[in-house]
């Protein structure tokens, strides 16, 4: 430290101390000066002149007029005056592209200098600057650099060619660059083989079937090679790299994790974390019974928790990290709760993650532990501190019931400190806790109700309402309560008018003699002075509803809600994947794929976790197109997170999924899914009288109503089908359709058993149903409807269940689908969510159509139209896809695919692989293109391969798997 | 990867842009000053996202350092970066400041430039750096010296240059603890926790290959195993004596400096490196397990009425009587809405902090096994904020010179095999620093 400030002194002596003083001129007729300055004789002067211009340039001034003096001043041997003339060029030689040119001699003479600085910052700086012109000079220079004897020169072209690829990837490719950037690989210089990883690594990212990187045993081994001996940067560079690498098998996988967990040990922090991404995606490969994946589950906690004392910024990086980690994988920190204790003086980003993780950890084990914590930091000062740490003691309560008690207590004692916004956070719990524990702690309602007047949240008053109305029986004076809500009716936020609405209608449900006053008040408020569309709908409803029929209201609105989930805000288990592939990188901080906020080709491709494969098994690389996690023993949760609760709630559309901390924007989009499924199936279930009442018709605008009229579709689509075929399209084969599948068992169902498949018949959807009734008792008035979906599927027509379904009957219905139904983007792509309504209730299940259903008959594509689509398509969008074991000529696949209108186009023969080019059209309107290759030269190779092209690369997943079943059916 | 490197004072004013990649522009230069330095509200999250372009910054002092990016680069390496950049600045002109960076302004573009390439980062370990950038002009090197650079700046061993000499071979370890508590105020551990370094600073010869040993259970455990102990014994530098007699420690955890062979330690548990010259963080680790914990705080808060708080904190020293304690502070958080205070304590100055809303209790010294008490009233002026006081925690802090964890050092051997100057030539010195942490005792 002495010397480091000696050392300093002297550089302040040797300056001046004047260097700050280039940052305060604003001077008039400065840049004229500078000029003459730049101009002058004098070395010294012309060299703090152009310090000055940097300055400048620093802090935004435009000094590019200045362009041809400083150019000047760069053939000289002051390395570094040369560099800050350097510095300027790179800024402005974008702006001036033709006096840039100036510079290029200067550049080639300096890239033969004999001083390997020299050369490497000649091919660095030049790299930097993107004009054309430069570029071009560019090549020679750079080509020698790549084989220059001294590694401080390689390591720079390498990370040039990079540099070249962004500005003219064609260029690169033409000179042959990649491949010596593929040869610098093997350089016997660890950090030039860091270097040209890094390069070849970005290069691939724009170019995702390119294979650039070529990874294989013996490159991986180079690789590993090199990260025992590179700086800690290239050791990330090389671990990034790893981790895109598919292990041929778990033998291959193990050895590479072995030869990795090394790195753990690092001190920098971002080496630990990609070692952690590499273990964490080719443990996915191991057995779990294996003793070393036993072994490697336990080293990798110690690192992770190590990250904790790192500087606050990485704590938070790695905090996000773990969020993903103990979600995937729960076992590797479920001891280490206590490190995540929140201290007093952590930043407020790092106290909101670690309590995030440490509810993520919460068990019976240490939940006393836990809630003694979180008890403690209810009383802290920051606001969302405060409110996240009250909500974590709600949801503590619903994932271990054994703690629910104690939880419950805690937060009457936080309601009793009477802070408004812990009393208000308190409430908005307490009601999951009451949908999750029922008739377990309604005893705390008085308490509650004490404290009526100082919610001021919409959040909490809905949560307040919601609570009385549930249980207004046992509260004597709820009506009183509700009523006093009801003065301010049209101040209250949209939440808490729908709220309030269905509390008092529940009231009357339950005591029906004293409130008729209210629920006529609260109807006409809803309907006649509202100017809300969605309150007004349910206000009809209810009133119809009421009036019609008041059993069928009660069991409607009085219905038994499904139990809420006990993990809330878990992220989508496919999301989840790929973000794991992601860990330490910008990703896994916004817990978003990059495809979410990284612009253009960059990231678009998705990554996936490996799939388990035995050695045994063939040398062949996992199929790229398996769903990962899913295959071997475990099964995937196929649960989507929140639509539990979304479906629970469709009743009670204003509460939001219970302790919804994530970002609220999806949440309403689903609910006002969900109100389409309610207003539709009532819309069906109260029969066609509804239609005609105006007010009712306005309400349902947005949706587009069931049209009577499309019950024609099949006879106009069988028309049309005969044309076509009449215009020689011959259809040897029928299309595929999927066997029938249980969607809704009757466990679930009270009885009611329904499984069903999708079939396009004559260009009709038909959902075909077959309804088994299970149950002791006649099943009748049978309806469906569809919540919003990505491709607008809705029933075309009410479900024709003519005769009432007896004990143990089974009937087959067939459903035409239309697809002018409300749209809205679905995870997967083709999952549909399904409401079936008999006399006893009301089921919900969701199942997924095979996208082939979509594909209209009009889907042939003109040939140069194709070939004009296939290179207007950028390549990003391409994916690619194995089929295995398929053992199918070209023709006969063709045939198969047509039957499901796939078409194909063309046909070409090249080097013993028929490639099939191939057009589908969507029912939307989105085309899709496909090459299929089939390999007719060797009878021994049964895999397809097919590449998927389209506008929207979000269907190809989908398409190709539709291809899959098709061709191996 | 990095797309542009920023600095800015307090004000928001850059001092240093510099932009590497083609799509960041001038304008990421006032997103984030309009959008984090100047928010409304700070910022709170290192990492933001604005208009697709994702900043991360880190402050030092009032000084802002933000890294740019349009793309999904490494999060962490981002950070570690911004680090680095910190140190080597510091290495180069001391504290990092508005007045050091505007006068060094040259030097940090010439940084920059060498250490990230293409938003890559580069060699950056300042010894290697400072052979060749040095901010005197025209230097002319010989050849060789050239190459020697540039073989140091990609070689292997990338933290030490050839050909050192030194007249006296000599080497000090600094074993550097700081011990953390989080402690109920019944007196139960929530939790602790020592997370320790060990510094090394040598003056050695050549290219001097070094072992170190310590006490780590798993070694202990494995020679005891083996009966021999080869080298265990031999070239001990002595323990320093802290609370206990523990043989061994159980580390949780812990990471090395670059220049030890990480594959070596996995598979022997063996820690050999050669040093850089100069000082060098060598080892980082945590332990757990059988923390001497050198200080017991136990606080007794009561209030009497609405208007008076009573405070009696005492605190117990838990090491071997003959071993001081230094520069100790309890710092007792006091209401905000405190309007007097009377303090009575038996050793030491107390005093009472409107400023820190804390009573700040020092000690200069303190031997071990003894006890102290401090007494305050402290009198509060009648609110109606309904909310109450948080009460934060009591919080300590020491100096003791004993690893509370218990670690020690056994050895550290040097062979340098082309200079004749053996293990015995070398003077070494070691001294052991248990410094407080988060010392906290809920009250």
């Amino acid at each position: 430290m002495e010397w480091a400030n000696q050392l300093c002194e002297n550089r302040q002596f040797g300056s001046k101390m004047t260097d700050s003083k280039y940052f305060t001129t604003t001077k008039k007729g400065e840049i004229f000066e500078l000029k003459a300055e730049l101009n002058s004789d004098k070395k010294e002067k012309k060299k703090e002149a152009v310090k000055k211009v940097i300055a400048s340039m620093t802090v935004g001034k435009d000094v590019s007029a200045l362009f041809p003096d400083v150019v000047n001043c760069m053939q000289t041997d002051n390395l570094e005056l040369k560099k800050l003339v350097y510095l300027y060029l790179m800024n402005y030689a974008k702006s001036q592209p033709d006096m840039a040119i100036m510079a290029v001699n200067t550049f080639v003479k300096d890239c033969e200098d004999p001083n390997p600085l020299i050369r490497a910052l000649a091919v660095r700086t030049m790299g930097c600057i993107r004009v054309d012109k430069i570029t071009e000079y560019l090549c020679e220079p750079l080509r020698k650099c790549l084989k220059d004897e001294d590694p401080y020169v390689r390591k720079t072209a390498a990370v040039c060619v990079a540099k070249l690829h962004d500005i003219n990837a064609q260029l690169v490719e033409d000179q042959g660059f990649l491949d010596t950037l593929k040869d610098l690989i093997s350089d016997s210089n660890p950090m030039v083989v860091a270097n040209a990883v890094a390069a070849l690594s970005e290069i691939a990212e724009s170019h995702p079937n390119s294979n650039l990187l070529d990874l294989n045993p013996q490159s991986i081994n180079k690789l590993l090679t090199a990260l025992n001996e590179c700086t800690e940067w290239g050791q990330i560079f090389i671990l990034d790299c790893l981790a895109n690498y598919a292990p041929r098998d778990d033998r291959e996988s193990q050895s590479i994790c072995e030869r990795v967990t090394p790195r753990l040990s690092h001190a920098n922090s971002a080496v630990v974390l990609s070692a952690v991404k590499v273990l964490m995606k080719f443990m996915e490969m191991l057995p779990k019974d294996l003793d070393y994946y036993g072994t490697l589950l336990k080293k990798l906690a110690p690192p992770l928790v190590t990250l904790l004392s790192a500087e606050p910024e990485l704590q938070y990086v790695a905090l996000r990290n773990i969020n993903l980690i103990v979600q995937k994988r729960p076992e590797i920190l479920k001891h280490e709760m206590k490190v995540f204790f929140v201290k007093y003086n952590d930043p407020i980003y790092v106290k909101l993650e670690k309590l995030d993780i440490m509810i993520r950890l919460a068990s019976q084990a240490n939940i006393a532990q836990v809630l003694a914590e979180l008890k403690e930091y209810a009383t802290e000062v920051d606001v969302d501190f405060v409110r996240k740490a009250v909500r974590a003691i709600g949801r503590c309560a619903i994932k271990v019931e054994q703690s629910a008690e104690r939880c419950v207590s805690t937060l009457l004692d936080l309601i009793q400190t009477k802070v408004n916004y812990v009393v208000q956070e308190a409430i908005v719990v307490i009601k999951d806790i009451f949908r999750k524990y029922p008739n377990k702690y309604e005893s705390v309602i008085a308490t509650l109700c004490e404290n009526l007047d100082s919610l001021d949240e919409p959040e909490a008053r809905a949560a307040m309402i919601w609570i009385v109305g549930e249980y207004a029986e046992r509260i004597d004076n709820a009506d009183e309560l509700l009523e006093s809500f009801l003065e301010g009716f049209h101040d209250e936020s949209t939440q808490v008018q729908l709220q309030l609405l269905t509390a008092i209608v529940k009231l009357f449900l339950k005591k029906p003699t004293e409130t008729q006053e209210l629920v006529q008040q609260v109807l006409s408020l809803a309907t006649q002075d509202s100017d809300n569309p969605d309150l007004r709908d349910r206000g009809y409803i209810y009133w119809r509803l009421l009036s019609t029929d008041p059993v069928a209201a009660k069991e409607v609105v009085l219905a038994e809600k499904p139990l809420i989930s006990e993990e809330t805000d878990l992220i989508e288990p496919t999301l989840l994947e790929e973000l794991i592939c992601h860990i330490g990188t910008l990703a896994s901080v916004y817990h978003k794929p990059p495809s979410a906020f990284v612009e253009g080709s960059r990231g678009v491709m998705h990554k996936r976790l490996p799939a388990r494969t035995g050695s045994g098994e063939s040398t062949e690389s996992p199929d790229v197109g398996t769903i990962a996690g899913g295959s071997g023993t475990e099964t995937a949760p196929s649960i989507i997170p929140s639509q539990g609760d979304l479906l629970g709630d469709l009743l009670n559309l204003d509460l939001a999924p219970p302790t919804t901390t994530g970002p609220p924007p999806p949440t309403s989009g689903m609910q006002m899914g969900g109100m389409d499924l309610l207003g539709g199936g009532l819309d069906s279930l109260l029969g066609g009288d509804i239609g005609g009442s105006a007010a009712m018709g306005a309400g349902f605008g947005a949706v587009p109503a069931v049209m009577p009229a499309s019950l024609n579709a099949p006879m106009g689509g069988g028309l049309g089908d005969l044309f076509d075929l009449g215009g020689g399209v011959g259809m040897p084969l029928g299309a595929y359709i999927p066997p029938k599948t249980v969607w809704l068992p009757a466990m679930k169902a009270k009885g009611l058993e329904i499984s069903g498949t999708f079939a396009r018949r004559a260009g009709v959807i038909q959902m075909e149903l077959t309804l088994t009734n299970k149950a002791m008792s006649v099943m009748t008035d049978f309806a469906i409807q569809f919540n919003r979906n990505s491709f607008g599927l809705a029933p075309a027509g009410p479900l024709q269940v003519l005769s009432p379904l007896s004990p143990n009957q089974t009937i087959e219905v067939s459903l035409p689908l239309s697809t002018v139904g409300p749209v809205m983007k679905m995870e997967p792509l083709n999952n549909l969510q399904v409401a079936v309504k008999n006399n006893i209730d009301v089921f919900y299940f969701s199942c997924q159509y095979p996208i082939s259903m979509l594909f209209v008959e009009d889907g042939k594509m003109e040939r140069q139209v194709f070939l004009a689509t296939w290179k207007d398509i950028p390549n990003e969008n391409e994916s690619q896809f194995q089929i295995k074991d398929c053992h199918l000529n070209s023709d006969a696949a063709s045939n198969k695919l047509q039957a499901s209108n796939i078409f194909t186009i063309a046909k070409r023969t090249v080097e013993g692989q028929d490639m099939l080019y191939m057009s589908i059209k969507l029912s939307n309107g989105i085309w899709v293109l496909a090459e299929l290759r089939v390999q007719t030269g060797n009878p021994n190779y049964t895999d397809l391969e097919i590449s998927v092209k389209c506008r929207a690369p979000e269907v190809s997943q989908c398409v190709f798997q539709c291809c899959e079943a098709v061709l191996k059916n | 990867m990095i797309g542009g490197l920023f600095i800015y004072n307090h004000k928001g004013e850059v001092l240093i842009s510099r932009v590497y990649r083609d799509d960041i522009g001038r304008n990421a230069v006032d997103a984030f000053r309009v959008n984090v330095i100047h928010a409304r509200q700070q910022v709170r999250s290192p990492v933001t996202n604005i208009a697709r372009t994702s900043f991360f910054h880190v402050k030092r002092s009032n000084i802002w350092l933000a890294a740019v990016t349009k793309q999904n680069v490494n999060a962490a390496m981002v950070f570690e970066f911004l680090y680095k950049m910190c140190d080597v600045m510091t290495a180069y002109f001391g504290k990092i400041s508005e007045e050091n960076i505007k006068n060094n302004f040259v030097l940090i573009y010439e940084l920059l430039d060498e250490i990230l390439d293409f938003g890559y980062p580069q060699n950056s370990e300042t010894g290697a750096l400072k052979t060749f950038i040095t901010q005197t002009g025209i230097k002319s090197q010989s050849k060789e010296e050239q190459s020697q650079i540039t073989s140091q700046v990609t070689g292997q061993i990338g933290w030490r240059r050839e050909g050192i000499k030194y007249r006296r071979n000599e080497l000090f370890l600094d074993v550097l603890e700081s011990v953390n508590l989080l402690m109920s105020p019944q007196g139960q551990v929530l939790s602790a926790h020592v997370s320790g370094r060990v510094v090394m600073k040598s003056y050695l010869s050549g290219m001097p290959e070094c072992k170190f040993g310590m006490n780590d259970k798993i070694v202990i455990d494995k020679q005891g195993k083996g009966g021999a102990t080869d080298e265990a014994g031999k070239s001990d530098l002595g323990g320093s004596g802290g609370g206990g007699g523990k043989q061994s420690i159980a580390i949780d955890d812990c990471t090395f400096h670059q220049c030890v062979r990480l594959s070596k330690f996995d598979a022997e548990r063996s820690i050999s490196f050669i040093p850089p010259d100069g000082e060098c963080e060598l080892m980082r680790y945590r332990t757990t397990k059988d923390i001497i914990l050198p200080f017991r705080v136990i606080p007794l808060v009561r209030e009497v009425g609405r208007t008076k708080l009573e405070v009696k904190v005492v605190i117990k020293s838990n090491f071997k009587p003959s071993l001081l304690a230094q520069k100790i502070e309890v710092r007792i958080p006091t209401p905000l809405n405190t309007s007097g205070v009377q303090v009575i304590c038996m050793k030491g100055k107390a005093k009472y902090k409107a400023s820190e809303n804390a009573i700040v209790w020092k000690i200069k010294r303190m031997a071990g096994m003894k006890e102290s008490q401090i007494s305050a009233e402290i009198e509060l002026l009648p609110t109606n904020d309904k909310k109450k006081w948080a009460r934060p925690p009591i919080s300590m802090n020491f100096e003791v010179p004993f690893a509370p964890s218990g670690l020690k050092v056994r050895y550290l051997k040097v062979f340098e095999p082309k200079l004749n100057y053996s293990d015995h030539d070398v003077i070494k010195w070691v001294r052991y620093i248990g410094r407080s942490g988060i010392y906290e005792t809920r009250c």
